[in-house]
């Protein structure tokens, strides 16, 4: 089994275009939260994290206006955009040879380019890209992948699953690298949906608190390299250590009322990182911030023995990102590996689950070895990644 | 290309028929559409499962290809309910279901968005309907590719079962745009020759691309 290590990464949200953008953001404790006010996208003003359009449209133009790409660049929809400039970003330094043949390049997305189903951007492009396979052929051939990419689309495990992949097919040396890019845009389809579920919260998100209720959206794109070409690494080498996915067989929309099925998962993937709990030294968990996800992952981590491990959301900087979540977050918390710090947990004053967990509440400076990623979603599925320094 | 793992069955629901370990069990010309065709299924095959009417379109059609194929195998008694995956894969997400939701936002003054629709906008809550039903929590994944593209769905089966946390997967192909549905299911484990639990089939595929691929071809036209 060969080892697989990051070899790089950005970070596209409301707090910035990369990923040092982002760190310094979530280093200051900057909010991504605006509250929008906009019935294109909801009939109240909710809180929601966004990136600025016309921001977006710069960067976009002077990295494509760059590249010797046929394409004119109103081809593009919004998230097209993020995925190519988050890619563009990621793969910087990295030799070419990344598009070729020994790379898997996979998608993480739940609605891809779900806004084409809205008639005002259906007459702009062709219709045909609501199908995430063709959302997918305009990002392969942007960059000119040599393989067909995978995309992933579980619900808000997606982007830990997408990186999981990557890992199982670049430890048994079916791939050399992958690139793993996972993202969403906030839509009417997505926001009206969980407000037909009561589960939008008034105010910016505030996963594990007492007077949490209920999740805030954003929109987000991440972009990690894989590789198991230890010499594509410089500097510190950090490695993906171990996977795992469950389901709880419970219900379609709600969590498990026992946390035993995330517990499973991330058992299954300390199993295959060879690491017990007192060697996680950080958690970044999906805290969403509704009342039913966050108790499920404080048992979870509970029958996991992780108690006194301390923990975060980065939900309460920028929202739940959906098919973006796993990818971006997991990234933060890498960079904290790296930088030997910990994020305090944004929206947090006092515990609002049943199990003990120990909540970051100040950033601090910490060292630790391994950290866990948790995710979970709609259809029941969990997911548990374990990433450390080598 | 062989390996060590196998298809012990499978099913396909593809042009108003059903096949079920190379057994055309239902044929039907007659049905003017999918949800006649689909409801037509599960009464024929005795199937009671009251939940099955909530579904969409792509829940039902994936649950009864799971559920036939599950009925047929000892797999529910040879592994625990954690060491079973379910790995699917599509061309149209859940854009069968999408569309009708957008429906149900697109008038701002007749605007009703459903939670009960809005939760099946997501393709894998078909995975969940499977583990529901059968308490199956294994790994799960739900991809999407052009076209059916069993070297994807191969890959990622095999470096599953290899990793060990699960010891067989539900894995297979359940798509469905407008009126456009097909569907074929695979269960996939580990010959096991020597063991008593298995049960005795002599025509046991072996788990590959060809034979996967093959399988959905014959069930084309």
């Amino acid at each position: 089994m060969k080892k697989v290590f990051v070899a790089g990464d950005n970070l596209i949200t409301s707090l910035g275009f990369s990923t040092e953008e982002n760190m310094s953001g979530l280093i200051r404790n900057s909010s991504g939260f605006q509250r929008i006010d906009d019935r294109s996208l909801s009939p109240i003003p909710l809180p929601l994290s966004t990136i600025d359009s016309i921001l977006l449209q710069e960067r976009f133009l002077s990295f494509h206006h760059n590249q010797n790409s046929e394409y004119q660049d109103d081809n593009f929809t919004r998230l097209e955009k993020l995925f190519l400039l988050s890619i563009s970003d990621a793969i910087k330094g990295i030799s070419p040879d990344i598009f070729g043949e020994r790379t898997l390049l996979i998608i993480s997305t739940t609605k891809g380019n779900i806004d084409l189903l809205e008639e005002k951007n259906a007459s702009v492009f062709d219709v045909k890209r609501i199908f995430l396979w063709k959302m997918a052929d305009v990002i392969r051939n942007y960059f000119g992948f040599h393989n067909t990419p995978v995309i992933i689309s579980n619900a808000c495990i997606s982007g830990v699953l997408a990186i999981g992949t990557a890992f199982r097919f670049l430890r048994s040396g079916l791939y050399e690298n992958a690139v793993v890019t996972g993202g969403d845009i906030l839509t009417e389809f997505v926001i009206s949906g969980f407000q037909s579920f009561q589960a939008l919260s008034p105010e910016p998100c505030k996963p594990f608190d007492l007077h949490r209720n209920g999740l805030s959206l954003g929109e987000g794109c991440g972009t990690i390299i894989l590789t198991n070409d230890s010499s594509r690494i410089k500097g510190q080498k950090i490695i993906v250590e171990g996977m795992s996915t469950t389901n709880d067989a419970n219900h379609i929309s709600g969590p498990s009322r026992t946390g035993e099925e995330l517990a499973m998962a991330i058992r299954n993937a300390m199993k295959e990182a060879e690491v017990r709990s007192s060697d996680v030294g950080y958690i970044s968990a999906h805290g969403t911030a509704t009342p039913y996800n966050d108790e499920m992952e404080s048992k979870a981590f509970a029958i996991a023995k992780l108690q006194e491990v301390p923990l975060n959301s980065f939900k309460g900087y920028w929202g739940h990102t959906l098919g973006a979540a796993g990818v971006i977050e997991s990234i933060a918390a890498i960079h904290s590996l790296k930088k030997d710090i910990v994020i305090k947990s944004a929206g947090y004053k006092e515990s609002g689950v049943s199990e003990k967990i120990n909540t970051i509440k100040q950033n601090r400076e910490m060292h630790f070895n391994h950290f866990l990623k948790t995710a979970s979603g709609f259809g029941g599925c969990n997911a548990a990644l374990i990433v450390g320094k080598d | 290309m062989d390996s060590e793992y196998i298809i012990s069955n499978w099913c396909s629901i593809r042009n108003k028929t059903l096949i079920l370990n190379d057994k055309k069990e239902v044929d039907e010309e007659n049905f003017i559409n999918f949800a006649a065709f689909i409801k037509c299924l599960y009464k024929k095959k005795l199937i009671n499962y009251p939940k099955f009417y909530k579904m969409d379109n792509l829940s039902k059609l994936g649950f009864l290809s799971a559920d036939l194929i599950i009925k047929e195998s000892s797999v529910l008694k040879n592994y625990n309910r954690e060491e079973i995956g379910i790995v699917i894969a599509n061309s149209s997400s859940s854009l069968d279901t999408d569309k009708v939701y957008q429906e149900t936002i697109r008038d701002k003054s007749n605007y009703f968005p459903s939670p009960s629709v809005f939760v099946y906008t997501l393709p894998n809550i078909l995975i969940g309907e499977i583990c529901i039903k059968y308490q199956i929590k294994g790994e799960n994944a739900f991809l999407v590719s052009r076209e059916f593209d069993p070297g994807q769905i191969w890959r990622l089966v095999i470096s599953l079962l290899d990793q060990g946390t699960i010891k067989a997967c539900i894995c297979g192909w359940v798509d469905i745009l407008d009126e456009n549905y097909e569907s074929i299911l695979f269960i996939v484990e580990k010959k096991q020759e020597d063991s008593a639990n298995q049960e005795k089939k002599e025509d046991c595929r072996s788990f590959n691309i060809d034979n996967m691929y093959q399988l959905y071809k014959q069930t084309g036209n």
